[in-house]
């Protein structure tokens, strides 16, 4: 019996969901970004029950769910957890051409990790436990661009 | 088999229409710490969570996920379920049959929305079918537009009768903190507001709020112990119709007949009017408010303009409907339907504040989303 | 407790670019299923969906199949997120006493959407979204992470993808049969290092749906031979933030391990086979560790050693696994529907012989960051 699709028309339609979105950031990491923007500081904040610091910081602990108010200056560097030299090219998604490299780096004075790009350094000499230091960006208006990446203690 | 499952404490945001003031995390914590303090619970005390809300409000994938800051549920159970409108009553639904099947004790849900943050019309309209209806008939507003005029044509029913409802629900909400718009309006100012799609006027209709719900379930004998009087889930229904628009009888509300008739069924109920003490709809615009009373079966076809003309769901009427000013004022899509759960289970725990009725032993609690489709929640301060 | 059995079992074939509109697929799979079982959508008292409003690209996605799925005048509710999940929350609608028989379905179809940019929109808005990143490049950070913790190398990843095309073979559903090496995968492009093309699931469309019965409906609806039982069952969900976890640590899979082997009664080698979520290659040793198959570390040493191949003392992925055939939504049903075959001993020239136990385990989430897992027998 032949197929009745065989018999139709492929008629499909494109569409695409165009919806404006205003992503209202909060007061725990508006302070962290105002820091960030107007002192070039990264900031982390600590839970008042274990002490565990977090950065970027967290409106409750992750693990005792206690309001998080004390803050504390972090400087800048820290150690390369885990990377990845990125390949494939998503232009919607990619702020930077491959290869770039996106890493998740332990800061000094925290006890979590934080994802950001690993730059000024050739993607293949980048290896887990490398010491890097935020670059912050020239220009900055409040996000997670601001540091323009991390790069490797000299 | 399962286990009797109790509602021991709610938590509820500020809504409004814009929470510039908090993330969407934030709101989220907001609520589930107030419900925390109603059941004067810890977060260790919960032993699995249940989120929803409508993915294109705020264009985040696999929101439990993401909202695990917010919710605490970093190595905890969590789970997602999500249906338009009625997300709010899914959401508790879900977290009632994870504490009735008793494979969990205490459970939390949660319903949140953060509309401020995208273009809520837009949004919707991408529910209906992207090939036959998206562009002719979309979005809330022209389909509860549309089955009113018919319900006006069929009973005699008019545009006054649905601004009653919304001086009904619009003044109550003055006595609901947490409501979105609190504003003392008169049967005038309903008649003069601008025209949306005839006859719907803008104070009929619901707005879009930033807010965030959060009710805690727990199986008897944990709801027994932790709170001293319980909202005891009698029964949760739904009932869903066709998918296409054009299918639908608009001039009626099947769902809602027939999972108020199966429900009133299984807890012997005979006269809804007198039974229930108390009845939080989601009713998305005071048209609703007349129409679908006939299909609650509070009155004879037809008979719903009489029945709101003579003041009966008024708070001091037989049946007081919408004491915290329901869904035209307060509507964070997520959430409003679990807000109606939240509301209904304070008034039989007696935590209802300004707007608490007197001696709630019974109360219903309606979600509408979707494809005209019906959530249904009946809660008693006996056990069932 | 009550028991809640699997009666009937379909799905699709899977594979790209399926012209059937989504609900096409589900009104085929949950046909099948019902047939399966031999009865009608008229024994069914209540269903539960399982679909995206990202990969569907439309708000309440489940109004598109809802009239397939027959649930006019029914109890219909809808999961957003894995299979896995969508069995889970049936068996809890029957265990509350509330349901007797219920239809769990899920469709996917990855062809008509971007995956990279639809799992971009998992990160948070605020924080990790901008820098551009999506399931594949943190999958990548996760893989060197178990890496540089275990010491287990891109080669010994590579075996996954060689074991589970070629299990594919014997799957007349799975998308990617193949005969490969572990030269092919190595050779095979670099997309984010370690990961190369051959280490990553396909781009799939499909659907599958399963009938689940409370033990009273199960042993009036259908026979022995077709009732296969839901024994345990735990999920858990660890932090979001990728630098909030350990990339390596499987602690939210570990405590939903121990949950579904205590409420089955059992310990990790009392099962018979598995299908655990190979949306990557690294990801199956490493899940194979926290699902207590073998100590931190070792997955890929066992792996070696051909513990997990299908004449290994624990067969893994014996359809293929996600890495020969990913719909996203489905995949853990698909998972769960594998073993109800072989338990039932119908699974064709993939049986594994004597399957008295198996066991499913779905993720949500980037890098999994929430597990479902499931133990099921006969």
């Amino acid at each position: 019996m032949a197929d009745w699709k065989d018999q139709v028309e492929e008629i499909v339609f494109p569409g695409k969901i165009s919806v404006p979105y205003f992503w209202t950031v909060g007061s725990t990491l508006s302070k962290w970004y105002v820091q960030m923007r107007d002192d070039g500081e990264i900031w982390g904040n600590r839970c008042p029950e274990c002490g565990k610091v977090y950065v970027p910081p967290k409106i409750k602990c992750i693990d005792c769910y206690q309001d998080m108010n004390d803050w504390v200056k972090l400087p800048g560097t820290g150690t390369v957890e885990t990377y990845t030299v990125v390949r494939y090219h998503e232009p919607t998604l990619h702020p930077k051409k491959p290869p770039f490299v996106y890493g998740v780096i332990k800061m000094d004075g925290a006890d979590t990790g934080m994802v950001h790009f690993i730059d000024g350094v050739k993607p293949d000499k980048v290896k887990v436990g490398m010491r890097v230091e935020a670059v912050m960006a020239k220009e900055r208006s409040g996000n997670i661009l601001d540091i323009k990446h991390f790069r490797p203690i000299p | 088999m399962g286990q009797r499952v109790g509602i021991i404490g709610v938590g509820q945001t500020h809504h409004a229409a814009h929470r510039l003031d908090a993330s969407g995390n934030e709101i989220i914590a907001e609520a589930v710490s107030r419900a925390l303090d109603d059941a004067q619970l810890a977060m260790d005390d919960i032993d699995a969570i249940v989120i929803g809300n409508m993915d294109h409000f705020e264009n985040i994938n696999y929101v439990d996920m993401w909202a695990t800051d917010g919710l605490g549920s970093c190595m905890k159970p969590v789970f997602k379920v999500t249906t338009g409108g009625t997300t709010g009553t899914t959401v508790g639904a879900c977290a009632y049959y994870h504490a009735a099947s008793g494979v969990f004790d205490v459970v939390l849900a949660v319903g949140w929305e953060k509309n401020s943050e995208s273009d809520t019309q837009a949004a919707i309209a991408t529910c209906a079918n992207p090939v036959l209806e998206r562009d002719p008939f979309a979005g809330a507003i022209g389909p509860l537009a549309t089955e009113y005029s018919m319900y006006m044509k069929a009973y005699g029913a008019t545009e006054e009768d649905a601004a009653l409802v919304a001086i009904r629900d619009r003044n109550n909400a003055l006595n609901n903190p947490y409501a979105h718009n609190r504003m003392k309006v008169t049967v005038e100012d309903v008649m003069n507001s601008p025209m949306l799609s005839y006859p719907v006027k803008f104070l009929d209709m619901c707005p879009r709020s930033d807010g965030a719900c959060a009710v805690i379930f727990a199986g008897e004998s944990k709801a027994k112990k932790l709170c001293d009087r319980p909202a005891w889930v009698h029964y949760s229904i739904v009932r869903h119709d066709y998918t296409h628009f054009g299918d639908l009888e608009w001039q009626w509300m099947p769902t809602l007949e027939r999972a108020s008739a199966q429900a009133y069924k299984k807890c012997g109920i005979s006269n809804p009017l007198k039974e229930f003490d108390v009845a939080e709809l989601y009713l998305p615009c005071s048209t609703t408010g007349v129409k679908w009373m006939d299909s609650l079966w509070f009155c004879d076809k037809g008979g719903a303009p009489k029945l709101i003309r003579s003041g009966a769901t008024n708070m001091d009427g037989i049946l007081p409907i919408n004491p915290s000013g329901g869904v035209i004022a307060t509507n964070p899509i997520g959430a409003t339907a679990l807000i109606r759960v939240g509301e209904a289970a304070w008034q039989i725990m007696g935590r209802a504040g300004d707007r608490q009725v007197p001696r709630v032993k019974k109360a219903l609690a309606t979600g509408f989303g979707g494809c005209s489709w019906t959530d249904l929640f009946v809660l008693g301060a006996d056990l069932p | 407790m009550e028991r809640v059995a699997v009666i009937g079992v379909g799905q699709t074939k899977y594979e790209q670019g399926k012209r059937d509109t989504f609900h096409e697929l589900v009104f085929d799979v949950a046909g099948k299923a019902l047939a399966d079982a031999g009865m009608t959508i008229k024994d069914v008292d209540n269903i539960v969906s399982i679909s995206s409003d990202f990969w569907d690209g439309r708000t309440i996605s489940s109004m598109a199949i809802q009239d397939a799925a027959g649930a006019f005048g029914k109890d219909i509710t809808t999961v957003e997120g894995d299979g896995t999940f969508g069995v889970l929350y049936g068996m809890m609608r029957i265990l509350s006493g509330s349901f007797g028989v219920c239809l769990v379905v899920a469709h996917h179809k990855g062809t008509e959407s971007n995956m990279n940019g639809i799992t971009n929109t998992c990160f948070d808005p605020l924080l990790e979204r901008r820098l551009g990143l999506d399931a594949l490049s943190s999958a990548a950070l996760q893989a060197r992470r178990y890496m540089a913790v275990s010491g287990a190398m891109p080669r010994q990843f590579a075996l996954v993808s060689v074991k589970n095309h070629g299990n594919a073979k014997n799957n007349p559903f799975a998308m990617l049969p193949m005969d490969i090496t572990v030269e092919d995968v190595m050779n095979s492009p670099m997309l984010a290092d370690p990961l190369k093309k051959l280490d990553c699931s396909p781009v799939t469309d499909g659907a599958a749906a399963l009938i689940l019965a409370a033990e009273r409906e199960a042993k009036k609806l259908v026979t022995n031979k077709k009732r296969v039982w839901l024994l345990g069952v735990g999920h858990c969900t660890d932090a979001y933030r990728l630098g909030d976890r350990d990339l390596a640590d499987t602690r939210a899979l570990k405590k939903a391990a121990k949950k579904a082997y205590s409420m089955a009664g059992v310990d990790p080698w009392d099962i018979d086979m598995a299908e655990v979520y190979d949306a990557f290659s690294y990801m199956e040793p490493l899940w194979l560790e926290g699902l207590g198959f073998c100590d931190d570390g070792k997955g890929v040493e066992y792996l070696e050693r051909g513990t997990f191949d299908m004449d290994g003392k624990l067969p893994v992925n014996p359809s293929g696994g996600r890495l020969s055939a990913n719909p996203v939504q489905v995949a853990g049903l698909a998972e769960v529907i594998e073993c109800v075959l072989q338990l039932r001993g119908t699974a064709g020239k993939r049986q594994v012989k004597g399957a008295e136990k198996a066991l499913a385990q779905g993720i949500n989430g980037m890098c999994g960051q929430s597990h479902c897992v499931w133990v099921l027998g006969k």
